[in-house]
């Protein structure tokens, strides 16, 4: 919803570019989520449920901590739950993740996205939803590298984290930031968030997580939402994160070379026509044809006749 | 009334109001679809009533459009088998499309490039209608790497679809006296000799 008075640096299904004359000169911003500090309270789940005035019905407890199991679009963030079987160390991990919208610099969900202005990236990086311009096709789940966009049932429209666009624009952090117990969940600008995290990994890798590293995935342009990972060489451990995130080579080429090409064909096939008509002239039945017919039709004429006589 | 009672009937009123059915519904499913395709063309769902509804009518258009498709092509099919003087036919193409078509081969009721079309349109369908299923999220919900296959398969298919009908739609303007066979079912037997001898002989047991 457009909620926010940020300036918007991209545009969905827009081919013009959007006013540049403003830019945050304090960089852009980031969340930066320390997967190691989280202890699953889901404080961050019912923090965004309730500034966002969403209501997820609850859950059916299948055995699993993870309640809702999966994003909805009223549940923009959801705490996923992966128990871990560390054959190096012997160690069970319960390793914890915050599943949510991270914000691509190179959003799929937008480049997806046919309705202009519906999807709107601003110049601090968040990629935000305006439902109001949504026409509910869902390419921008087709586009999305991470599965998170969701389409209502109710009213047709995707729905996902604004990374709290609302309140970024007023100069305070997201929901789920300020109520985090453990400052697992972090807010700042995108540098301040990685320089945080080096201090973080370093930390880790002196407490033997040897692979801990930042997930800031370049196949997306980086994210501005990024995780402190101990297991940094194996993202798909925690709940399925992509190892190698990137807009899939389909949407690429329905999204990027098939849209000039198609117009080209098409429109060499129009022009092609009239010119091939104002050249060529039309196809006519020839004269020579046309007076047989006539010959013909006389006899006819006068065959009935003589049989009516 | 028949302006001239020896004109020959090339359609059925049946085969005319189903042939515009499809053409309605092409014509309807072309823009509400390059309006998705391309920003360029976003405007066009104006027509239909603004972007959601365009994104609710085009799939329904389109179940419209395939069930009188097939209807239309179980009549026709039989009539486009290719067969080898259609091959040559296509051979000499080129001098045809010069407007010098004296000595094209003879033709049955339609040519080798009719035949072609018809087989192209048939594939487009196919391909359409599966990858547009597949992309109806209204109803599906599918794995994403289909999706985006599919989605990619639907664009591909429309922009050779709309290609042909471009074709097609070119091909009755240039031959003079043809449009007339698909609006009110008859052509005149000098169009007939001239461009169908095949069919002419057929219909009429004239050389």
């Amino acid at each position: 919803m457009s909620l926010q008075s940020l300036d918007i640096k991209r545009l969905s299904a827009t081919t013009t570019p959007a006013p540049q004359a403003r830019s945050p000169q304090s960089g852009e911003v980031a969340k930066l989520i320390d997967v190691s500090k989280c202890i699953g309270c889901k404080a961050c789940q019912t923090a965004c449920m309730e500034w966002n005035d969403l209501r997820q019905e609850p859950g059916h407890n299948v055995g699993v901590y993870d309640n809702p199991a999966d994003l909805t679009e009223n549940a923009w963030t959801v705490m996923k739950f992966t128990e871990y079987e560390n054959e190096a160390s012997g160690n069970l991990e319960w390793l914890i993740r915050k599943d949510g919208c991270m914000h691509c610099e190179d959003p799929g969900c937008l480049k997806a996205c046919p309705s202009p202005g519906a999807i709107v990236q601003y110049t601090n990086g968040i990629v935000d939803f305006h439902e109001e311009h949504c026409v509910g096709c869902g390419y921008c789940v087709t586009g999305c590298p991470f599965n998170v966009p969701r389409i209502s049932k109710k009213d047709h429209k995707a729905y996902k984290c604004t990374l709290c666009s609302d309140r970024v624009a007023v100069g305070r952090e997201p929901a789920c930031v300020t109520t985090c117990p453990t400052g697992a969940i972090m807010f700042g600008t995108k540098k301040a968030m990685k320089d945080q995290a080096d201090t973080r990994i370093a930390d880790l890798k002196e407490r033997g997580f040897d692979q801990a590293g930042l997930y800031d995935p370049a196949g997306v342009g980086g994210t501005h939402v990024m995780y402190v990972l101990h297991h940094a060489d194996k993202p798909s451990l925690y709940a399925g994160l992509p190892d190698a995130p990137k807009i899939s080579p389909m949407v690429s080429l329905w999204k990027g070379m098939a849209k000039p090409l198609a117009m080209a064909a098409l429109g060499a096939a129009a022009l092609g026509s009239l010119f091939h008509f104002i050249t060529k002239g039309p196809n006519e039945v020839s004269k020579e044809l046309e007076d047989e017919m006539d010959r013909k039709d006389r006899e006819a004429e006068a065959g009935t006749q003589e049989d009516a006589r | 009334m028949r302006r001239n009672p020896r004109d020959l009937v090339r359609y059925t009123a049946g085969e005319r109001a189903n042939h515009w059915v499809v053409g309605i519904c092409f014509i309807l499913l072309a823009l509400s679809g390059l309006a998705f395709f391309h920003p360029a063309f976003f405007p066009l769902t104006q027509l239909f009533g603004g972007g959601p509804w365009t994104r609710i009518l085009h799939p329904y258009i389109g179940v419209v459009m395939m069930l009188f498709f097939v209807i239309m092509a179980l009549r026709f099919w039989r009539l486009n088998v290719i067969e080898p003087r259609d091959v040559e036919w296509l051979k000499n193409v080129n001098k045809m499309v010069d407007g010098n078509d004296h000595d094209m081969p003879e033709q049955g009721k339609y040519n080798g490039g009719q035949k072609v079309l018809f087989w192209g349109l048939v594939v487009g369908m196919v391909l359409l209608l599966v990858s547009g299923v597949l992309m109806w999220r209204a109803w599906l919900n599918l794995p994403v790497d289909v999706v985006r296959i599919a989605s990619v398969v639907h664009a591909i298919a429309a922009v050779w679809m709309i290609g042909l009908i471009i074709m097609h739609v070119y091909a009755a303007i240039w031959t003079r006296g043809t449009i007339r066979a698909m609006m009110y079912g008859t052509v005149t037997r000098a169009w007939a000799k001239q461009h169908h001898r095949g069919w002419y002989r057929k219909m009429t047991g004239d050389n």
